[in-house]
């Protein structure tokens, strides 16, 4: 039996981003991966590092999701050292454009009704007119009557980062297992041994679930409860252009290489990833080219749904067993804005063996009480 | 550097590659046409700027895109020659017309 410091199921963000910090502190980690078969939401991410309208009515999380924003230069710096590649960060602002007067007067409710909540931590922000954000960005279309502004938002690369990760962790001693399918979990508090499709048996004094989806049937076997389920969001991707975009927007961005990224769809509890729908394709579309008229004119090279993880409330859940202490479960839905708070702030949490701060606000204990 | 196959086609038609005009079978591709000119590049890279020539020729890799009649970025494995086609090298990334102005 193959003995480890940690078992981390899933190799997506979440789990290589947990990984990784286990490994930087010296931990030896295995990472049992499912496979291709999987629904791989790490492989369809759209890639803000955003923070603005997370955690409306729940400061913490805001919080959190402001903290990992801050952690993303430590942590893009450190994969860049550790192994050449560079996550593409940029984190000059965001825009988020809104298309009627409705929607801007909104808006403005919504980042004002953040800036309360954020008391102490501050929030810093402004709601710009047509002209003003014009100025920021080329070929603003008329339809955008305005936008919310915060300088904490940005973006990163997710299969770079994804890359990065796993080879950071490799040279660090970890190993990722790819094709492990996992049987049964035997579980006792402290010692946990997992059982893998073809017989292999591996144990650990932590264990930590972090396989989106694929965490609903693993959960009652730590004795936690599952309130997580999928969202599909879909993604264009145009030709290569000159570098316009200076900063990402929620539903625009443009990558490092050149591509204009177009996304922001939702589609509640569909479980289907190989599938698109050409009318959420064709919403999508036409509400980028009235954000930015010139990009009718692009050919668009690829499309893809990913299926991603939706927990009940859109909050993320970190879990420690009670039952098993020693046993961890996260669930969410950023996976790259928040993989800088994974890899810094949580695994080292892992290590200590207790979930603090805003992660202890972020259980699942919250539900018990609905 | 490339010849092409022997063919039964006989219909030949006339582009120009890189503003040299040659004659390829009916029904090539252009990027068929870019490699029997023996150009020495059809793109440059819009990250490094490193020439190409296309490689996979059914569509997959987009190592072909070149600047056919006018239109950048197009995959040229993928369109059929046509009498008088124009295949021009894609110099880096495209610049959409238009990305500059603002709608007042």
């Amino acid at each position: 039996m193959e003995q480890f410091d940690a078992l981390v199921i899933g190799g997506g963000l979440v789990g290589s981003a947990v990984a990784f910090g286990l490994t930087e502190s010296g931990m030896r980690v295995l990472i049992l991966d499912e496979g291709d078969v999987t629904l791989r939401a790490s492989r369809g991410n759209f890639g803000l590092v955003w923070t603005q309208s997370k955690g409306v009515g729940a400061p913490h999380y805001h919080r959190w999701a402001r903290k990992s924003a801050r952690q993303w230069p430590t942590l893009a710096a450190r994969l860049s050292e550790l192994t050449g590649i560079d996550v593409g960060l940029e984190q000059p602002g965001g825009l988020h454009f809104c298309l009627s007067e409705g929607e801007l007067s909104d808006r403005a409710e919504m980042m004002a009704r953040l800036k309360r909540e954020a008391g102490d931590f501050g929030f810093d922000y402004r709601m710009l007119t047509h002209q003003e954000a014009a100025e920021m960005v080329p070929g603003l279309g008329k339809q955008v009557v305005g936008a919310s502004w915060t300088p904490y938002d940005g973006h990163v690369g997710p299969l770079p980062t994804l890359r990065a990760f796993h080879q950071a962790i490799q040279q660090g001693g970890g190993i990722y297992r790819p094709g492990s399918s996992v049987q049964d979990i035997d579980a006792a508090p402290h010692d946990f041994r997992i059982r893998l499709a073809g017989g292999a048996l591996v144990q650990a004094p932590r264990l930590i679930l972090a396989a989106g989806l694929g965490n609903i049937p693993l959960l009652p076997k730590l004795g936690l409860n599952c309130h997580i389920g999928p969202q599909r969001g879909q993604i264009l991707v145009t030709e290569r252009v000159s570098r316009l975009l200076s900063m990402p927007t929620l539903n625009v961005r443009q990558t490092a290489e050149g591509s204009i990224m177009i996304g922001d769809s939702k589609e509640e509890a569909v479980f289907d990833s190989l599938t698109q729908k050409p009318d959420v394709m064709r919403t999508m579309a036409e509400r980028a080219v009235a954000c930015f008229p010139w990009l009718a004119e692009l050919q668009i090279v690829r499309a893809w749904a990913a299926v991603r993880i939706l927990p009940v409330d859109g909050l993320p859940i970190y879990d420690q067993s009670a039952q098993y202490p020693g046993a961890f479960a996260f669930s969410c839905h950023s996976g790259v804005g928040l993989a800088a708070a994974h890899a810094l702030l949580l695994a080292p949490m892992v290590r200590n063996g207790e979930l603090s701060g805003e992660c202890s606000q972020l259980s699942s204990r919250r539900f018990d009480h609905v | 550097m490339y010849d092409l196959r022997p063919t039964i086609r006989t219909e030949r038609v006339s582009v120009v590659v890189n503003g040299r005009t040659i004659s390829v079978p009916a029904g090539s591709s252009a990027a068929a046409a870019v490699l029997t000119a023996g150009s020495p590049l059809i793109r440059k890279t819009p990250v490094t700027g490193a020439p190409r020539l296309p490689y996979c020729m059914m569509g997959v890799c987009f190592d072909c895109l070149a600047t056919i009649d006018g239109v950048p970025n197009q995959q040229s494995c993928m369109v059929e020659v046509v009498e008088g086609m124009e295949i021009a090298v894609q110099e880096g990334p495209r610049m959409p017309p238009g990305a500059n102005e603002n709608e007042n």
